[in-house]
């Protein structure tokens, strides 16, 4: 009984892997969970394919420049600037 | 080559946090040209901040007008106890959600809700059809990125900021906690949910 226990500890399936990614991914994981989540990605192409795709999405994310600086908005905040010197 | 990337991207902004803090210097010094360069490379990010939590442009537009008010009448007293960016970012997101006449609430959330489907043994009911090496082509990763501007305004209001905050400012997460009120469990689902519904964006994206 107990040992059925201790295995289902050790092993994870898809669901569970899945649920753990968002903490694993912020370094936010529990040494044996972390060594759980990474033992079911060396076996499972799916999660460790699911997992990739997550970080092509953080990658992508953080390409998305802002939108270019207008000169109008610039000129409005250097008047705000000159007039908060003033005043 | 995506690690590759996210490192340079780690490096570029300790850069920027060395650069903030020499303009927030000359600021303070009352230099008119640090000014503008921290508009040029602040305006717009914090117009897209601001539109996240105020549902109107114009309203985000006197938003960000009155950050930089704040900004220039508080930068004497900033001491640099967090990064300029953060600083700045509090100030935004506190006036956009008294715009918004809204206090932040984080929804209940329920982490085991993860948004793919799997059988009742535990594994994919759709296992994920591979695309991620494709992305490491740079006019592909180019091309996604164009595609989550356009998909950022699908996303619920919270999750967005959380996104933004994280994954498009590189605010690190317990700054993130403290910028909009949650805890760091909540941020966390928020974020993935967002991620989680990007994904399935891309991956049709990909398909197609």
């Amino acid at each position: 009984m107990r040992l059925r226990f201790w295995r289902r500890r050790q092993a994870l399936v898809c669901r569970e892997a899945v649920s753990l990614m968002a903490a694993y991914l912020d370094g936010a994981l529990s040494e044996s969970d972390r060594k759980r989540l990474e033992g079911h990605l060396e076996g499972c192409p799916h999660c460790s394919e699911y997992l990739a795709q997550l970080r092509v999405v953080i990658d992508v994310s953080g390409r998305v420049a802002p939108e270019d600086l207008d000169d109008e908005t610039l000129d409005e905040l250097v008047e705000l600037y000159r007039l908060w010197r003033s005043g | 080559m995506v690690a590759a990337t996210s490192r340079q991207r780690i490096g570029v902004r300790c850069l920027a946090v060395a650069d903030d803090r020499a303009l927030v210097a000359r600021l303070q010094a009352g230099d008119e040209a640090a000014f503008v360069e921290l508009v040029r490379m602040y305006q717009t990010r914090l117009q897209r901040l601001a539109e996240s939590v105020v549902s109107s442009r114009s309203v985000a537009e006197e938003v960000v007008q009155d950050t930089w008010l704040a900004v220039l009448k508080g930068v004497e007293r900033f001491e640099g106890r967090s990064t300029f960016k953060t600083w700045l970012f509090h100030i935004l997101l506190n006036r956009a959600r008294t715009a918004a006449g809204r206090e932040h609430r984080a929804p209940p959330l329920a982490a085991e809700d993860l948004g793919e489907r799997f059988d009742s043994s535990g594994a994919w009911a759709s296992p994920p059809v591979p695309w991620s090496e494709e992305a490491e082509d740079r006019l592909v990763a180019q091309h996604l990125a164009d595609r989550v501007r356009e998909l950022l305004p699908e996303l619920p209001a919270a999750q967005r900021e959380v996104l933004l905050l994280r994954d498009l400012e590189g605010v690190s997460a317990p700054d993130v906690c403290e910028l909009l009120g949650v805890s760091d469990g909540n941020q966390r689902v928020l974020l993935h949910r967002a991620r989680v519904h990007l994904r399935q964006k891309l991956d049709l994206e990909m398909h197609s």
